[in-house]
């Protein structure tokens, strides 16, 4: 529902390339110096707190990927901020026992989570991405009855809460015999992904020029055809944005996996939560494991970040 | 049918099903296509039902469905087998346990929201055009990909607590600080109120990110002669961001604060595994599953769904009029 005035600041964010005009317009050396003038006076509160958030910002989780690798004993006894003297007197401070053991001991096994988030995510972003191109491209390129009506009503489910659904859908799944498995899980993601996917890639559609689609038509190809070859190559960066919004969603989902899922099923985060709880105090395998679960999204991210802006500012996240 | 359904706890099992399900997904798409596209001069009406007949499918049976039989349930007691109007809604609003987790609702959603976008919008400003705008906005921008279990384990260390007693030394960074004050180690989490801001913190973390974003992009569009015009009438600093700035992104803010209000009506993760919704820290959200899957309530959770729902409606429809009138003065 936030996508209109987003998707309005991104297509005028293309001014911001001639941000500097104006000031050459007005005599250039005169305003220049005044902005300088303007820039040192107010840089340095700005600078101070620039730094500030930053810090904040990043202290805590530096403070808890340090302690990931501090031996056990330490971690119990003193604080990780210690490290940095005690790496300069030379003692050895580091080791990776604690990701060995949150991998592969019995007790912790999340080399077997991970794998089910693994399974878990690829077909719950697959499936919803390809049934909501399909029903983008009905929307904005298949003229039939009731067509309108049918698109505000999916944008309209948008705004239901998934808590709402939760039980009878879990109902019915028993009811079916597959409650527990994967399928309950890929299927209730896809589902849930869909009004904010159509939405989303319905606004990317209707941006590619009729005229290209009119000539395909004349050329005597159908809907198929001009969905495959016309449409999707030119929506590739919508849905690489899509796809990273629905990749983070459902990899950090908690909420879904722990209602659907059985212990055979549950992925990282359902685990690592639970271990927060039951062993609160063991901070070796419990920053281990946090750090386990957030590398597959962050290596994602951080690679793929420039679709993902580009997703936020033209449609906002999933609410 | 079994070995479709259960993989057990076998991962070479578990990849197989995984791509025996995309295969079979992509048959049955590949196979309504090549349906929808065979006959010569195929009726409008089967080509429109093979490209959106999937997805308002799944809408009907996952969304659409469920929503009614909750809305429904919401009027049943906890097993569903008793009508008893609307009790469940009356226990909400006056048990003191409820009214509790309804207050904190109310806090979540009023801070929360209010001092992301406000932090993202400082942090937007004092970044811009600086030499390290790039990195500086990564660093903040990080927590979004960050799971809220993760993020909760990573505050949750913050605010680890030690007894002070001898030697014993603090390991959590808030509490150590307090003790290079001078102070007293506290037990953060067991602090009502204090506890509710705590958990805050974790969602403004992750949310900061977000509101920074759009707001820089919407602070960069706005047009160079206003700015302009401004600097001629003789505002700089401050004044220019409260009386252009701010107007000019308006429509931005309303659509982050919303957009943000709506993660925190939701954010279940956190309160989970950070308190389990003990100590006077629930929210609706999280006593949703309380009741529902812990408790067996499902009448009461059923009206904590509907509850939570019911409080998002007014959000939508202020955004949604707040977006039409900044068409219109468009």
């Amino acid at each position: 529902m936030t996508t209109q005035s987003a998707g309005a600041a991104a297509t005028a964010g293309g001014t911001a390339v001639t941000e500097t005009r104006g000031t050459t317009r007005v005599s250039p050396g005169l305003t220049e110096r005044a902005r300088k003038a303007k820039a040192r006076l107010t840089s340095p509160w700005a600078s101070a707190i620039a730094v500030i958030i930053a810090v904040l910002w990043t202290i805590p989780t530096v403070g808890l990927l340090v302690t990931s690798f501090r031996p056990e004993l330490d971690i119990r006894r003193s604080g990780w901020w210690t490290v940095f003297g005690d790496a300069f007197a030379g003692e050895p401070v580091f080791s990776m026992r604690n990701y060995e053991t949150a991998l592969f001991e019995s007790s912790t096994d999340l080399i077997s989570f991970f794998v089910n988030s693994f399974v878990i995510t690829l077909p719950a972003v697959v499936i919803p991405i390809t049934i909501a191109l399909l029903a983008a491209y009905g929307f904005a390129w298949i003229d039939f009855r009731g067509r309108d009506i049918l698109f505000v009503a999916v944008f309209a489910l948008q705004i239901i809460p998934i808590q709402i659904t939760l039980i009878p859908l879990l109902r019915t799944y028993v009811q079916g015999g597959i409650n527990g498995s994967y399928w309950t899980i890929w299927l209730s993601h896809s589902i849930f992904a869909l009004p904010l996917a159509i939405f989303l890639l319905h606004n990317f559609m209707k941006d590619i020029p009729r005229s290209l689609v009119e000539a395909a038509r004349v050329d005597g190809a159908g809907h198929v055809k001009i969905f495959f070859q016309v449409v999707m190559p030119l929506l590739t960066p919508a849905i690489a944005a899509f796809g990273i919004f629905q990749f983070l969603w459902v990899w950090n989902d908690l909420l879904v996996a722990l209602v659907m899922g059985s212990p055979d099923t549950f992925p990282l985060t359902v685990r690592v939560a639970e271990m927060a709880g039951s062993r609160g105090g063991d901070w070796h395998v419990l920053s281990s494991g946090a750090f386990i679960s957030m590398v597959v999204p962050l290596i994602v991210f951080l690679s793929l970040q420039r679709y993902f802006v580009r997703g936020l500012l033209a449609g906002s996240v999933k609410g | 049918m079994d070995w479709f359904i259960d993989a057990g706890d076998d991962p070479a099992h578990k990849f197989l099903l995984m791509l025996v399900a995309i295969a079979l997904f992509v048959v049955v798409m590949g196979l309504i296509l090549f349906l929808v596209d065979r006959p010569r001069n195929a009726p409008r009406w089967l080509v429109s039902l093979g490209f959106v007949g999937p997805a308002l499918a799944m809408l009907a049976f996952g969304l659409l469905y469920p929503g009614l039989d909750t809305i429904k349930n919401s009027f049943y007691n906890r097993n569903g087998s008793e009508f008893i109007g609307l009790d469940n809604y009356a226990t909400a609003f006056t048990e003191s346990q409820f009214l509790i987790v309804l207050g904190n609702t109310a806090l979540w959603v009023l801070v929360a929201p209010i001092t992301a976008t406000f932090l993202g919008l400082v942090y937007a400003v004092v970044v811009d055009k600086s030499r390290f705008e790039k990195f500086a906005k990564a660093l903040v921008f990080l927590p979004m990909a960050i799971s809220m279990v993760g993020a909760s384990i990573i505050w949750k260390f913050v605010y680890e607590f030690k007894p002070a007693q001898g030697t014993v030394q603090q390991t959590g960074l808030l509490n150590q600080v307090i003790v290079w004050f001078g102070g007293e180690p506290i037990q953060f989490l067991l602090q009502r109120p204090l506890n509710n801001f705590l958990l805050m913190v974790v969602l403004i973390w992750i949310q900061t990110g977000f509101a920074m974003t759009l707001l820089s992009a919407s602070i960069r569009a706005i047009p160079d002669d206003i700015v302009e015009a401004a600097r001629l009438d003789g505002l700089s600093g401050f004044g220019m961001f409260w009386r252009i700035t701010i107007p000019s992104i308006r429509p931005a803010l309303v659509v982050v604060l919303t957009t943000i209000a709506m993660t925190t009506l939701k954010s279940f993760d956190i309160v989970r595994t950070m308190t389990a919704g003990r100590f006077n820290t629930s929210i609706v959200a999280n006593e949703f599953y309380e009741q529902s899957f812990r408790q067996n309530n499902t009448g009461l959770g059923a009206a904590l769904a509907v509850l939570l729902f019911v409080i998002v409606i007014p959000v939508i429809v202020y955004n949604v009029r707040q977006m039409r009138l900044a068409e219109e003065v468009r």
